[in-house]
């Protein structure tokens, strides 16, 4: 008999029941809660007069609505603020932990859970938010789910699930200086396209998925559903259990020794066999750019924008306002965003300060913002000076939260604007109506807020 | 929820691959603390000239008349047809039940996205796959017919066509089984609450680091 896959493995470890059609019920380690698709779920819990199976299990925090400026005078939009109030009115009357706006700790809940030691490997982890695929980075089964969903686990700490298929996406090689864990996830969203993983759930492995840091692998994870994959997984090792080892939330004593044990097991078995397995070179990746409306929609640096052709190519061409063709160099920028559950750790920070220091945002930039995933990234990117960097340059320097990724607060494109954006979503509209949007990583996106439109970062690292 | 129950409607066609849960309600519209209302912002960057903003009067709005869902012969549309992955992208519920207000009942595509997929059912949706070859049929019929009206019998897991002509999907037989009946997920979830605290009881002696409180 063929061994397990780690996601054989977690699906086992956490199998209530399993009826005869292949329904089972999957016990929730962990669920994290937010503004937005949480309402209508505690909503649901009053009218049937039902409370949290484990109230603990549950983190909740504001990310999706809030400001990134001017904080302290609240949210101005009252239909933004009626949402948060009724998160910690909820919050408190189901007696769920709560991180409030004004704690350190507060910030975009896929970069808090980790953060805080809230997500450990091994653990289910749910949320009402398609990227919680990024806490499978720690070895966790997490994936994002429906309001109707929340309210499930809430009351039953359990969740109806069909198991997946299991895809196995290996990376073998190195990336080239100036290519990141963006480009890498991206350059594979291209290969399989944005459904190629539906109903799957993608182990990532080799060795470049190895040699990657925590902060990466996130990043990789967090954009699995950008392929169709509720689930993004990747092995635990040293470098997890040294990224978990005293976080807040974290083990301590006794129980740290047991928990290590325990997730040092969290691999697939060499004999396990996946239902699909696609292979990469890590060497053969160039940054990535996209080009069009939808996360498979991406190219090399430096190619030709696709000509017309199908209709869901000239659809897209048409709205991103790139029908005649040419280099996207060619094309100015209006805005730059860093920052999204994708790109707004600490790593990702650094590395785009790397690229800014000492240069100034072109003229041709309205905006160009950098918003740190939480509270505590930012205080440790101010300790390093990284603000100032920014800041210096012309960047303006936010307060955590989701902010222009889906520009639900006042953070936003106006119509026909284009962005360089360090998200995870190039959808119409997505940043803001007409709004036109180009995934980057973090270095792409401060290489060209610079130049003021799209440039190779390899070339302003190698004349560094 | 109600139970689902067998129905004839108006088919409306999307003839478009990858419509993500961002246009089928775009996120302004998520501030709502409400699991109703949504019907009028179905598609609302598509479907208005102007932006929509949340409690805008939908009804004096210019209208996209290019829109499918704006033309004539589709109005009172209740079965929705469409490309591959529909419904990719975020896991807003806000996306269903903008489909389910504004009066569709049923969404037949070539393939769905995963989170929205599940969305339906909990929201007395059925979506229902069917080969691309078929699919592209449809698209073929309902732009030669106005009026083109398709039955769905979910006992029998068919639709028919005004010829007469059955064609059969797959169902999962639970998701039928709650769509049938109107069945509340939870409560039948609570029926088996000893198997899930015996459950508990082994896994918090297993990992218990997993059951630490929260202390903020």
């Amino acid at each position: 008999m063929a061994g397990k896959t780690l996601y054989d493995k977690l699906w086992d470890a956490h199998l209530v029941h399993a009826d005869d059609n292949g329904n089972s019920l999957l016990y929730i380690d962990r669920q994290l809660v937010h503004e937005v698709t949480s309402p209508q779920a505690f909503e649901g819990l009053r009218m049937a007069n039902r409370t949290p199976w484990r109230t603990s299990a549950n983190l909740a925090v504001a990310d999706h609505n809030i400001p990134t400026e001017n904080r302290d005078q609240g949210i101005a939009d009252p239909v933004s603020a009626l949402q948060v109030e009724t998160l910690v009115e909820n919050c408190k009357s189901f007696d769920v932990p709560y991180i409030p706006m004004d704690d350190v700790r507060q910030g975009i809940v896929h970069v808090v859970g980790p953060e805080q030691g809230a997500t450990l490997p091994g653990m289910t982890i749910v949320c009402g938010d398609s990227h919680t695929a990024t806490h499978g980075a720690l070895g966790a089964l997490a994936f994002g789910i429906g309001t109707s969903e929340v309210e499930h686990v809430l009351a039953t700490q359990c969740l109806i699930q069909k198991k997946s298929k299991n895809m196995l996406i290996k990376v073998d090689g190195q990336l080239q200086m100036g290519v990141t864990a963006k480009d890498l996830v991206l350059a594979i969203i291209k290969k399989i396209g944005t459904a190629g993983g539906t109903g799957h759930t993608i182990e990532f492995g080799g060795s470049m998925i190895e040699s990657l840091s925590m902060e990466g692998r996130m990043t990789v994870c967090n954009m699995a559903i950008e392929a169709g994959a509720r689930a993004g997984l990747i092995a635990v090792d040293d470098k997890t259990i040294e990224y978990v080892k005293g976080r807040p939330f974290s083990p301590k004593g006794e129980l740290w020794t047991q928990a290590v044990q325990y997730w040092k097991a969290l691999k697939s078995d060499e004999d396990a066999e996946f239902d699909s397995v696609i292979e990469l070179d890590a060497d053969s990746i160039n940054p990535q750019i996209t080009w069009g409306t939808s996360p498979e929609m991406g190219m090399d640096v430096g190619d030709a924008i696709p000509t017309s052709g199908k209709n869901g190519i000239d659809n897209a061409l048409d709205y991103m306002g790139l029908s005649d063709g040419g280099s996207l160099s060619d094309y100015k920028l209006d805005k730059v965003f860093i920052g999204s559950c994708t790109n707004s750790r600490i790593e990702d920070l650094r590395a785009a300060a790397e690229v800014v220091k000492g240069n100034r945002v072109a003229e041709n930039i309205k905006l160009a913002m950098v918003v740190p995933g939480s509270g505590e990234v930012k205080d440790q990117a101010e300790a390093e000076g990284l603000d100032r960097v920014f800041e210096d340059a012309g960047f303006e320097w936010r307060e955590p939260g989701c902010s222009m990724c889906l520009a639900m607060n006042a953070d936003r494109l106006e119509p026909g604007e284009r962005c360089a954006s360090t998200s995870n979503r190039n959808f119409e509209g997505r940043q803001g109506q007409g709004g036109r949007t180009h995934l980057v990583s973090p270095i792409m996106a401060a290489a060209a807020a610079i130049h003021g439109h799209f440039v190779d970062v390899r070339e302003m690292l190698e004349a560094a | 929820m109600e139970k689902f129950s067998n129905f004839t409607g108006l088919v409306a066609p999307i003839d478009r691959a990858n419509v993500d849960t961002d246009a089928i309600i775009p996120k302004q519209f998520l501030k709502s603390i409400k699991r109703t209302g949504f019907g009028p912002n179905l598609f609302d960057e598509w479907r208005y000239l102007d932006k929509g903003e949340p409690g805008m009067p939908c009804e004096s709005r210019p209208l996209n008349q290019d829109f499918v869902l704006n033309q004539d012969r589709y109005l009172g549309a209740s079965i929705l047809l469409t490309k591959e992955n529909f419904g990719c992208g975020s896991s807003r519920e806000h996306a269903p039940w903008a489909i389910q207000d504004f009066g569709f009942r049923a969404i037949i595509a070539p393939s769905f996205a995963d989170i929205f997929y599940n969305n339906c059912f909990k929201n007395g949706i059925l979506p229902i796959v069917l080969d691309k070859s078929v699919v592209n049929d449809l698209f073929q019929k309902v732009k030669d017919t106005p009026g083109f009206n398709l039955s769905v019998d979910l006992e029998g897991q068919t639709i028919q066509l005004p010829g007469g002509e059955s064609i059969s999907f797959e169902l999962d037989t639970y998701k039928k089984f709650c769509l049938q009946n109107g069945l509340d997920e939870i409560g039948q979830t609570l029926e088996m609450k000893e198997k899930i605290e015996g459950f508990e009881t082994r896994h918090r002696q297993s990992n218990p680091w997993v059951f630490e409180e929260l202390v903020l």
